[in-house]
């Protein structure tokens, strides 16, 4: 390690050529820290499961425009006519899709009466059936029975009996044990009392962006409307040859309504996550251009530092420097630089992650992810000054006498 | 001279062309990141309507929970009560005012062989299509009368006209939806502002406008369903005159004000007016009453989302890096020089000269990077579109205005980044050079 003291002179002597790479250097761990744990963040994010069987489910939209249309004996025909239909496992008439962007949502208090906590929960209205239709998991008490399901006008603010909440849910109004949820009392507009019946484990809301995404209810009510959703698990695989089928089937039953919008629950999965997915992909682009830009940058700016010293390196080689010794000047040089660099960028990494916490909620960077971008970018410099350094390593020291 | 410098840059950025071809593209690309997310936000938040944006406002007023504000931070709600847009609009205090509301309807056929068509419905007062400049192909709005009488009437759009009646006049003729008859008393010509300034959100604000337009009093008496978010927080009844009267907000509620003063006074009219409801047991919450202007109200909204805002910053702090690399490789290359320059300024060249020469030099550069920049750019509005669908297609072209921007950015960014290198190549001791030739 007797380079160590000539390298620190010479870069002294050059010390803005240095210091320009350093603050690259610095910059790019900024950046690539920052990017990476934003994508980690939305990745998490995409990854909760919906607690429903998305692969072999689809839903509907029956639009109604004949004013005389009675509802109230269609609806059960057409639920009838679905479940009956070979390949159909199993139907329902909802208000909402999870994940679709649209639905309603239910304020629960434990007490009853005016100026209560309340917790807000995605809300679900179906029948009996919603569990098996969903295959959602139910973890405590049991399903609704078909005398529990109301059927009305989606103006009625009458209230069941009995309510069903995801885990998520019953955690938030028992944070200490969520189990003493089942058979509690919840109150919805603020004096109505509803049965906690069954808890499922997991079952997400209609907004993914939402923080109560995870908080869902489901009461046992069919809330009749004009633009109803029909929604249908088929059996394994056979989800895209009847989506078709099932269109026509409902459009023909009945001609006083229009069949629309007829999608996939991982259409809307894809759908909802879009923007997300959209800047993941943004950000992959960036960190890879930026590594590139940043390593092409060493090349070429040690590429010339190494033309300037030209003499200088045949002078050494001349006075019996080896070629390993030549080309760990230039790596140990590299090295220096880009520790300095990295010392920057960390703290630079930590002041824009401070800010995107604040400007956009955030949780903050771990410290892990900081050191290995530190590792990652400390390997990146080593890497782009190989090649200069082994095209230094091969000056001839002839060159240091041709060259006086 | 200019000319002269102009060759010799040439010649120099051909002789180390590697070298210069990595300083281009790394301006290239930074510029084309950055350009790329300017040019989606510039779009986003752009003015829909900029000859009288200045003179169209928003109303919120507080009527949340006295306990529970309507969302941290206090932000009151986002839109009226039915009540209070009523209440304000007979009030007409306003140069204008409008309420409107999403809503949805079947079309439906008046023939045998016709089909039903589902359409999207705006529900609005008649000051709507004049505050909002709504160009009409035939017909015009309907009158502010009919806001209070209950004719059934209805605006179409050019599309649906199309669909209904082969793009003709078809003023004075009739459309059915639930069973009713409304009479078309105009067609709009292709009318998408974006973003759509009258119903913004984050999810919203670069959807199409709608359909069709009917009054408002077609949703209030239940012709046709609303169809838009709706916010509650007290409990509501049965009834939809229960929801009418109750404290949900859905109803938007706009104000056309030509001057401050007019806006002072409208404020002042607020103010009056939750002060008057307060004796109803009403508004407890303490005063909020926002007069907000198109730009608040976007912002309020978050047209331009955080993600976009994000993106942006990244992008420049990438600029930063390419930047970083271009003065990084000039200062390598000038000082390369350094025996040429020696030689010059033994022969006297000026230290004025010589800087000159190699900023146009830089100059170079940055205008190559700032063309490849551009290219860059498009290939990234491109990728935008692909990745976010057919909703951006708005938001991802280049505008002469931003083509002009990037390359003076990328000039003005690679001059900036050549002052150091050409400070240190015109400072070297000319004597040291030639000694070393």
């Amino acid at each position: 390690m007797i380079e160590f003291g000539l390298i620190i002179r010479a870069l002294l002597r050059h010390k803005m050529a240095a210091l320009i790479l350093a603050l690259q250097i610095a910059l790019t761990l900024t950046v690539l820290v920052n990017a990476v744990f934003m994508i980690q963040d939305r990745q998490a994010s995409m990854q909760r499961d919906s607690g429903v069987n998305e692969q072999d489910t689809f839903y509907l939209t029956s639009r109604v425009f004949a004013p005389d249309y009675d509802h109230l004996s269609e609806i059960p025909k057409d639920l009838d006519l679905l479940r009956h239909t070979p390949g159909i496992t199993d139907a329902v008439y909802i208000n909402s899709v999870p994940l679709s962007g649209y639905g309603g949502y239910l304020r629960l208090q434990l007490q009853p009466g005016k100026d209560q906590d309340t917790i807000i929960a995605g809300h679900y209205l179906s029948d009996d059936h919603v569990l098996n239709t969903l295959e959602l998991e139910l973890v405590a008490g049991e399903n609704f029975q078909p005398e529990d399901v109301l059927v009305q006008d989606s103006n009625s603010a009458r209230q069941p009996a009995k309510i069903i909440i995801s885990q998520a849910m019953a955690a938030q109004l028992y944070p200490d044990n969520w189990q003493l949820a089942l058979g509690a009392f919840v109150y919805v507009n603020e004096t109505v009392p509803l049965r906690i019946t069954g808890i499922v484990k997991t079952l997400q809301g209609a907004w993914h962006f939402w923080d109560q995404v995870e908080a869902t209810a489901i009461t046992p009510v069919i809330s009749v409307s004009d633009s109803g959703i029909y929604l249908i698990r088929t059996e394994a695989g056979r989800r895209d040859e009847l989506m078709p089928e099932v269109e026509a089937l409902l459009a023909h039953s009945n001609k006083n309504r229009i069949i629309r919008s007829v999608t996939t629950l991982q259409d809307t999965r894809t759908e909802s996550y879009r923007e997300h997915n959209a800047t993941n992909k943004i950000l992959m682009l960036v960190i890879v251009t930026l590594v590139l830009v940043t390593a092409f940058g060493i090349v070429g700016l040690a590429t010339f530092g190494i033309n300037r010293r030209t003499r200088q390196i045949g002078t050494r080689r001349a006075l019996g420097a080896s070629k390993g010794q030549i080309m760990r000047y230039f790596m140990i040089e590299n090295g220096l630089i880009t520790l300095a660099g990295i010392t920057l960028g960390c703290l630079g990494a930590v002041a824009l992650n401070i800010y995107l916490v604040q400007t956009f909620a955030m949780t903050p960077v771990t410290p892990n992810l900081l050191l290995y971008g530190a590792i990652s970018v400390f390997i990146l410099g080593q890497l782009a000054v190989l090649y200069p350094a082994r095209k230094a390593a091969l000056i001839s020291p002839a060159t240091a006498t041709r060259m006086v | 001279m200019f000319f002269y410098y102009l060759r010799l840059a040439r010649i120099s950025i051909l002789r180390h062309w590697g070298l210069s071809l990595l300083m281009v593209t790394a301006i290239g690309l930074g510029i084309g990141a950055a350009m790329t997310t300017v040019t989606v936000n510039y779009l986003m938040s752009a003015d829909p309507i900029p000859n009288k944006s200045h003179k169209l406002h928003t109303i919120q007023l507080d009527n949340w929970d006295e306990h529970k504000p309507f969302k941290e931070g206090l932000e009151p709600p986002p839109f009226l009560t039915y009540r209070d847009a009523k209440n304000l609009i007979d009030a007409r205090q306003a140069f204008r005012q409008t309420m409107h509301t999403a809503a949805k309807a079947v079309i439906e056929p008046l023939t045998e062989e016709d089909l039903p068509l589902y359409v999207t419905v705006r529900a609005n007062t008649a000051d709507f299509f004049t505050m909002f400049e709504v160009p009409f192909v035939y017909g015009a709005p309907w009158e502010r009368a009919t806001d209070n009488t209950h004719d059934l009437v209805v605006v179409l759009s050019e599309k649906i006209n199309e669909r209904l009646f082969a793009g003709k006049d078809s003023v004075g003729e009739s459309i059915k939806i639930n069973g009713e008859l409304y009479k078309v008393v105009g067609v709009i010509a292709d009318w998408q502002p974006k973003p759509r300034l009258y119903h913004v959100d984050k999810v919203k604000a670069f959807d199409d406008t709608e359909d069709i337009f009917v009054p408002f009093t077609s949703v209030t008496r239940e012709k046709i369903i609303f169809d838009d978010n709706s916010y509650c927080w007290a409990p509501t009844s049965d009834s939809w005159q229960d929801y009418l009267d109750s404290e949900c907000v859905w109803v938007h509620f706009w104000v056309e004000l030509n001057s401050p003063e007019e806006k002072q006074g409208y404020q002042d009219f607020l103010d009056g007016y939750v002060e008057q409801q307060r004796l109803y047991g009403r508004f407890k919450r303490p005063d909020d009453n926002r007069v907000n202007t198109l730009q608040e109200w976007f912002k309020a909204r978050e047209v331009v989302n955080k993600d976009n805002n994000m993106l942006m910053a990244m992008a420049f702090l990438f600029l930063g890096v390419c930047l970083l690399n271009t003065i990084g490789l000039l200062l390598a290359k000038f000082l390369g020089k350094a025996p040429e320059i020696g030689l010059r300024q033994a022969l006297g060249a000026s230290k004025r000269t010589l800087f000159y020469q190699y900023m146009v030099e830089a100059g170079c550069i940055g205008v190559a990077g700032g063309v490849l920049g551009l290219v860059f750019a498009y290939l990234g509005l491109q990728g935008i579109e692909l990745l976010y669908g057919a909703k951006m297609q708005a938001l991802v072209t280049l505008d002469g205005k931003l083509m002009v921007f990037a390359i003076l950015l990328s000039v003005s960014a690679t001059l900036l980044a050549g002052l150091y290198p050409t400070w240190r190549a015109c400072n070297l001791a000319p004597a040291n050079q030639l000694k070393s030739q």
